[in-house]
């Protein structure tokens, strides 16, 4: 009795096998990213120092660093932000607290996924069409900005209407019985709790927007600009731009300069979301129900 | 003469869809006493309840007809706003729902939606958080803990902080569906003896499954099977002698 049986043997033996085999799998997985990291940091690691991060690209870009490139960035990713937070958010809130579930609301959700799925060089036309062109922004840190919005809308959207509806309804009726109208429930109790799901999504942005290259080719980042933008309607230097240009656009630079520009940009990205995990995990322990 | 009358219900019919789940309610409850509404599950109990502060018409297949009128207003009246309707007329659901927000805000919460800022001070308000919690006995436990997380507490101070909210707006009539389901005997026995003492300063209406409760608790009893009021009557003289047959066997437990 209780003992081992022969078949029992079979089945922990194929029991084995399989987490062998998904085990493996999932290493074939993380196995690019890893290579990705450690040739960026072999090769990139070299290129970092102080005068590589604080100093202007000089000798057509040859020679000094790509300090106008990771502020422009800055720039690019605070200012889309400052379009498509609010606008997303408040957008979210309307779809999931206050529209009627009809067939319009349903045609915005479907446009909504959509906009997700366009890809970043149609963006890109779009923001040139529309903001560079139309509104006459020019190509400039407004005109980018405002297309990295347009591409990053959908994410805070989704993220926020999700983090929204995970807030449970019964706090709703609760507010609700108590005589408070459909605001004061979200001001008061919804908000602050989905609070930390919008953040995420929010963080998510931030790194699409540092990423992208394709829409702001076109509406406002440079090849090259010795100086800081001035206003938003200058056009800046980008880091993910600055990595496309000098790995084939420029000749005679030295082989750690793309690798150290792309580690920066990597790190940054890592670094914005590191500090979204961290925040989600802080909240979701610190969740009040 | 309905202004004597807390509730009082002509021909209300109620249809979810095309399920009629109230039919030709027609009733009269005095007030400040605690009303009793007994039946078996799906009789339409909570359906009644939930049309006496029009919380029912959110679900949008939900179809009324016939007239309320509670403290002699009709609740259907052009004039009527959900908001100031809630306000006079508080719920208690069956399970506790406190707000995620700390015992003083919950507590507060009704208050401050229903006032603009500049009509209160703090102290005020602190003054109607301790008197509510007294009220509902919880002021000496937590008096020293207001501002912690009301979803830390224990499910019948949850529940007593569920009644402690609604009273600094003076409802008129406090609605409770089923209180003590998710409570112990002991969390019920008190929140019994807590319903008790607010009678008279309010009406209440108490819809319950558990019988010796309705013995305990109410004044009057209403009887209620397939949407229907079969019997309302003083409870200790329903629970002695029924009038309906219907009545007898549900009291003593012969199906339910």
């Amino acid at each position: 009795m209780f003992g081992l049986t022969t078949h029992l043997q079979n089945k922990r033996r194929k029991e084995r096998r399989v987490s062998f085999l998904l085990g493996c799998l999932t290493l074939c997985l993380v196995l690019p990213i890893a290579f990705i990291v450690g040739v960026l940091l072999f090769k990139g690691l070299p290129a970092i120092c102080w005068e590589f991060l604080a100093a202007d690209p000089i000798r057509g870009m040859t020679a000094g660093g790509i300090f106008p490139a990771i502020i422009g960035t800055i720039y690019l990713v605070l200012l889309s932000l400052l379009f498509c937070v609010p606008i997303g958010v408040i957008a979210a809130v309307y779809l999931s607290e206050y529209a009627a579930d009809n067939w319009f609301t349903r045609a915005i959700n479907l446009a909504i996924v959509n906009l997700a799925g366009v890809p970043s060089i149609v963006h890109a036309l779009f923001g040139l069409g529309a903001f560079v062109l139309f509104l006459k922004f020019g190509t400039s840190l407004l005109a980018a900005s405002a297309t990295l919005a347009v591409m990053n809308l959908p994410v805070v959207i989704t993220a926020t209407r999700e983090s929204l509806e995970a807030v449970p309804r019964q706090f709703r009726e609760a507010c609700w019985n108590l005589g408070a109208t459909r605001w004061q429930a979200i001001r008061y109790v919804v908000l602050p709790n989905s609070l930390p799901g919008i953040l995420t999504g929010v963080i998510f942005a931030v790194s699409r927007a540092a990423g992208e290259t394709a829409p702001i080719l076109f509406t406002g980042a440079v090849f090259y600009k010795a100086e800081l933008p001035q206003s938003i309607l200058d056009q800046c230097m980008a880091l993910s731009m600055h990595l496309f240009t000098l790995s084939t656009q420029v000749v005679g630079v030295p082989e750690a300069f793309p690798y150290g520009t792309a580690l920066v940009l990597v790190g940054i990205v890592f670094a914005v979301n590191t500090l979204s995990i961290a925040l989600r995990f802080y909240f979701r322990t610190h969740r009040k129900w | 003469m309905s202004e004597n009358l807390a509730i009082f219900t002509e021909n209300l019919n109620l249809w979810y869809g095309s399920f009629q789940a109230l039919k030709n309610i027609n009733l009269s409850i005095h007030q400040g006493n605690i009303t009793a509404l007994i039946g078996p599950s799906g009789c339409g109990k909570s359906t009644f309840l939930r049309c006496l502060n029009r919380i029912n018409e959110r679900i949008s297949s939900v179809r009324v007809s016939g007239a309320i009128r509670l403290f002699g207003h009709d609740i259907y009246g052009q004039e009527v706003t959900l908001e100031e309707l809630r306000k006079d007329v508080g719920m208690v659901f069956q399970r506790p729902n406190p707000l995620p927000l700390s015992i003083y805000e919950n507590v507060m919460f009704g208050y401050t939606t229903h006032y603009a800022r500049r009509s209160y001070t703090q102290t005020e308000l602190d003054v109607l958080v301790e008197s509510s919690l007294k009220k509902v006995h919880l002021w000496e436990k937590l008096k020293d803990n207001l501002h912690d997380s009301a979803l830390g507490l224990q499910l019948e101070a949850q529940q007593k902080l569920c009644i402690a909210r609604l009273l600094p707006l003076k409802p008129k009539l406090i609605l409770l569906d089923e209180p003590c389901s998710a409570l112990d005997p002991t969390g019920t026995s008190s929140i019994e003896e807590l319903l008790l003492e607010l009678k008279g300063e309010y009406s209440i209406v108490i819809v319950t499954h558990n019988m010796a409760q309705a013995r305990r608790v109410s004044y009057e009893s209403i009887f209620m099977l397939m949407g229907e009021i079969i019997e309302q009557g003083s409870t200790a003289e329903m629970f002695l002698t029924p009038q309906n047959e219907k009545t007898a066997q549900y009291i003593e437990g012969r199906f339910g």
